[in-house]
């Protein structure tokens, strides 16, 4: 786990008074809302259906159990008493006070936390994969270069303005876990004559214009990617359109240009950056590594787990993955409960996750883009004990990846900018589909949910996606099949005209019969839609 | 109220600021003026005697002046470089950063306003145009020479 230094420290501080002073400029009437606004969501402070929303970052989806703990108290004491973890693997609240927004970030502050650009039109939180440090198919640890990334795009004095939001990812392994590709610029770091460097993807994306991101550069030396990423922005800062904020995104600059020409561009310009000595040392690399070296495991652990409690098996063979430690595992917590809501958590879960982590997994835990937890350390032999108390406490749904593991964002439940309610659609879908027996035979299944064009719930990634829209004042779910955004990204194909609420899950429910019907031995969903094709379902669906 | 703020030394530049087009077309103006769908590049060649460049910012979150100032500053611009437009108080701090010396926004400033908000933060992660050390040269000073 990184840790600050005075100097991180300092500027989270100087960031919290200045918010204080806005906030209070704000309040007594010195600032109108309209002059608030661009300062507000320079702070994660967004203002929603009902109530002031406030995005926590999670750089790069790690956090502590003191960390977490805090979150917990903050939603206690400021929110209605749960939070909502985010594809960006952020946290959000709901229902926060303006008043209370700067003792929010104080407190926030005291465990090395912020809300620094999770909105605006600036770089946003980087991603990482939630397994990053104990996978077994990866070059290295990703996060040093994450956080050395979150430091440098921390006030960023030349990108604060760009044409539209940009998201960064980086990964280190084949498999993606961290959709890398539907980012703005994903970095998936490889290792070249024993030399560590970085793939570079630029322009993917979701939004109204899907992308999935080309490669620009297949290796950029560790130590210049910091300079490397400065001329890709600079050149996207200059030239990405500015008409329309629909066609803003690196991925229309990049495909109107072209791939070769932006490439050029970016060539060119990284021509003039790569002697201004806008890389950190090696030793600052150096310096950050150390954070994130494994944890004092024991050796010679035994890799038995007791299997006789047959629930307790259920849930281990779902969501355990394999460590690459012997005798230790990977712990997924779904936030996903049969007809709950998709990645929201109550204080006492959130607490009991920060106890989980503390206790059993070297305090640390993880976050993911499907909107669930991780606990990345934990002894096999441990792996009982904590079902037991995720069980008492409601989070041991067994259903990692399956069709009721729903990403959805909060829609017109809570967001402003929605035309259709995500929320209750994942929640029918869950009992529609939630039995352990229909689940297990469906296996590996990605729903997604976006309640409008934005497509914060990554619907163009789904196997299965739902695209909520507004029609003629009525809400309209649109499916689409065939999506992913893992290492084999693809954007899904729509199926046909739209649906109802109710009429799409029995879209959906058809989709996965056809399915079941045509599947050969082995095949995921994903795999039989790419064999078979769009007909058949689209048959079944209208036919 | 400052209607005009400057970190220069001496008298600011009076002469009035021409366009792009007509400064590349002309040899004998010292001051031109960006907007921010221009080529900041396209004035290398020129930056010997020119002593002013006005960086148009059009919207407070149009931030392409940004990258223009930079450049101009990396290609080793020493002349005036001044902000116009919607230039407000929570932006002075980046476009210092970026290499702007002088400011004139549409509409003026409150000083206590402009103090706090260009000594808000003592530390800086990126290292840019302004001189000012980011914090990974002050963690490893035995590396960086300057």
């Amino acid at each position: 786990m990184y840790r600050y230094d005075s100097y991180d420290q300092s500027i989270v501080d100087a960031r919290v008074e200045e918010f204080r002073d806005q906030v209070q400029r704000r309040l007594s009437g010195q600032l109108t809302e309209d002059q608030f606004k661009p300062l507000r969501l320079m702070n994660g402070l967004y203002l929603q259906l009902h109530a002031y929303m406030l995005r926590v970052a999670i750089p790069y989806g790690t956090l502590s159990g003191r960390q977490m703990r805090k979150l917990g108290e903050i939603a206690r004491k400021y929110d209605k008493g749960y939070g909502h973890f985010t594809t960006r693997t952020n946290l959000q609240y709901n229902w926060i006070k303006l008043a209370d927004a700067p003792d929010i970030l104080a407190e926030l502050a005291t465990v090395e936390m912020h809300a620094i650009q999770t909105s605006g039109n600036c770089i946003r939180n980087i991603s990482s994969d939630q397994y990053a440090g104990v996978a077994a198919d990866e070059v290295t640890d990703p996060r040093p270069w994450a956080e050395l990334l979150r430091q440098w795009s921390t006030f960023h004095p030349e990108f604060t303005y760009l044409p539209r939001k940009f998201k960064i990812c980086v990964i280190a392994a084949e498999e993606d876990r961290a959709a890398m590709r539907l980012h703005d610029i994903g970095l998936k770091l490889v290792s070249r004559d024993g030399k560590i460097g970085a793939e570079v993807y630029a322009g993917g994306g979701m939004g109204r214009t899907p992308m999935v991101a080309p490669l620009i550069n297949d290796f950029v030396p560790e130590d210049e990617i910091v300079s490397y990423l400065e001329a890709c922005l600079r050149v996207y800062n200059r030239y990405g359109r500015r008409d329309n904020k629909y066609k803003a995104r690196i991925k229309i600059l990049v495909h109107e240009l072209g791939v070769e020409e932006y490439k050029r561009q970016v060539e060119e310009e990284y021509a003039h950056m790569r002697i201004l000595g806008l890389n950190p040392p090696t030793e600052e690399l150096d310096r950050i590594r150390p954070f994130f070296a494994g944890p004092a495991y024991e050796s010679g652990l035994s890799d038995e787990i007791d299997r006789t409690d047959p629930a307790f098996a259920l849930w281990a063979d779902r969501q355990v993955a394999a460590h690459r430690q012997p005798g230790y595992a990977i712990v997924n917590i779904s936030l996903k409960p049969r007809g709950g809501i998709p990645g929201d958590a109550s204080a006492e879960q959130i607490e009991l996750a920060a106890d989980l982590a503390e206790r059993y997994s070297f305090d640390e835990l993880r976050v993911t883009h499907a909107q669930n937890l991780v606990l990345p350390h934990v002894k096999k032999a441990d792996l009982y004990a904590i079902w037991q108390k995720l069980d008492e406490a409601g989070l041991a749904e067994a259903n990692l990846d399956l069709i009721t593991d729903i990403i959805a964002c909060p829609g017109l439940d809570y967001c402003s900018l929605a035309n259709a309610r995500s929320i209750p659609l994942a929640q029918k879908l869950s009992e529609r589909f939630g039995t352990a027996e229909r689940q297990a035979d469906l296996g590996e299944l990605k729903i997604k949910i976006s309640g409008c064009i934005n497509a914060c719930g990554h619907h163009h990634a789904g196997h299965i996606g739902v695209l909520g829209v507004d029609r003629k004042g009525v809400e309209n779910f649109q499916l689409s099949l065939g999506g992913s955004g893992a290492e084999d990204a693809s954007l899904g194909q729509i199926t046909g005209p739209g649906f109802s609420e109710d009429g799409v899950v029995d879209a959906i429910e058809k989709v996965t019969d056809i399915y079941l019907t045509q599947r050969e031995e082995g095949e995921r969903f994903l795999d039989t839609y790419r064999r078979i094709g769009m007909k058949p379902f689209k048959e079944a669906i209208y036919g | 109220m400052v209607e005009f703020l400057s970190f220069r030394d001496g008298e600011a530049a009076q002469e009035p600021a021409v366009t792009v087009e007509s400064f590349t077309g002309q040899s004998n103006s010292t001051a031109v003026r960006i907007e921010a769908g221009e080529d900041a590049r396209e004035l290398l060649p020129y930056l010997d005697r020119l002593s002013l460049v006005e960086v148009n910012f059009p919207a407070y979150g149009d931030g392409r002046g940004y990258s223009a100032a930079r450049i101009l500053r990396e290609a080793g611009y020493v002349g005036e470089l001044r902000a116009v437009g919607d230039v407000l108080v929570d932006q002075l701090s980046a476009m210092r950063r970026c290499g702007f010396d002088s400011f004139r926004p549409d509409k003026a400033l409150d000083d206590a306003a402009v103090e706090r908000a260009l000594n808000r933060y003592a530390d800086v992660y990126q290292k840019t145009v302004d001189g000012r050390s980011p914090v990974w040269a002050k963690r490893h000073p035995e590396k960086i020479n300057g």
